[in-house]
């Protein structure tokens, strides 16, 4: 995702030419590169997209951790709601002033920053390409039904959704719906079904066999 | 399509941990994101199992701080790594060796 965030360089330096001298170690690493890509071990494309999926991950397991506590712990859950900052500390996350939205049978929440992409970053790593897109912050706000129809959530008329605008000082989470046919699973089990995606607004959690698909 | 990051790699813990920032892997060179990717890139391909480069990441860290050596995370991992290829037979050092000099005295500038 080269391009979004400045601060620091990515990848790739074929070809390129370099106007301080190259370091020791880069050239080193250029030359095995040259051999693995010669004896067709690496393909160089692969080795950008890996990285740039790395860059963008720290995966959403803190936050899915936080939406499994709520879901097998309904005390858990009212603190989360109350003070959702004080309750991610509870597990260990923190450095983030975050308000918990939950999804009811009627209600819907939508995350957005109009303004930038404020995101909460330690629950649920780098925000994706699309939420930092002009195109969702205006629509997200304008038409959420719309959106959320291109998510492929299909919402009923009567489900009420209610928009939240992130700001540098307070992030928002979804804290979605559990699905029906988990309650054999584990904790653990339940956070791995929660998405990213879920934790923003634009998904819904789905049951571990359509998960699976 | 974009490969999804393997919880075995993002996740290792102790001191095989990736560096992070903020929860973002920090790759402060270019070159350390290449020699990640690679490393990943041909755990895909199967060519080595993700436990065995680990298994010898840990150990190449071990044996830098025994020695007290100043090296970086990912000085470590290039060399866990080329060690990992010369024991699997994948690379030959010689060859590596010959390759870095083509690439120092610029005789080569690209790696096609």
């Amino acid at each position: 995702m080269s391009g979004t965030h400045d601060d620091h360089e990515h990848g790739h330096q074929h070809g390129h030419h370099h106007r301080e001298p190259e370091s020791a170690l880069s050239l080193r690493v250029r030359a095995l590169e040259s051999l693995l890509v010669e004896k067709k071990l690496v393909a160089s494309e692969a080795v950008d997209r890996i990285v740039s999926a790395y860059e963008e991950d720290i995966g959403p397991h803190n936050g899915a951790k936080v939406v499994a506590r709520a879901w097998v712990d309904p005390a858990y859950r009212q603190r989360l709601i109350a003070d959702g900052t004080a309750a991610i500390e509870e597990l260990g996350f923190g450095g983030v002033d975050l308000q918990v939205v939950e999804n009811t049978p009627g209600v819907h929440n939508l995350v957005v920053c109009t303004l930038c992409s404020c995101y909460p970053h330690a629950l649920i790593g780098l925000p994706p390409v699309w939420y930092k897109s002009f195109e969702y912050r205006s629509r997200a706000v304008r038409e959420p039904r719309v959106v959320l129809r291109e998510f492929g959530v299909d919402l009923p008329q009567s489900t009420e959704i209610r928009i939240w605008d992130s700001s540098a000082e307070l992030r928002y989470l979804v804290l979605p719906e559990r699905p029906a046919g988990t309650e054999r699973l584990s904790e653990a089990e339940l956070a791995k079904l929660v998405t990213r995606d879920a934790m923003i607004g634009v998904a819904l959690v789905q049951p571990p066999a359509a998960a699976a698909r | 399509m974009e490969p999804v990051p393997s919880r075995e790699i993002a996740d290792m813990k102790g001191p095989a941990a990736l560096p992070r920032k903020n929860g973002e892997l920090v790759f402060d060179e270019a070159w350390q994101g290449r020699i990640f990717g690679m490393t990943v890139a041909m755990s895909h391909e199967a060519c080595f199992e993700w436990r065995e480069f680990q298994a010898q990441l840990i150990a190449e860290i071990a044996h830098a701080e025994r020695e007290g050596e100043s090296t970086t995370y990912y000085e470590r991992w290039l060399h866990a790594f080329e060690r990992l290829l010369a024991d699997k037979g994948l690379i030959d050092v010689g060859a590596l060796a010959d390759r870095t000099r083509d690439f120092e005295s610029g005789r080569r500038d690209d790696v096609f």
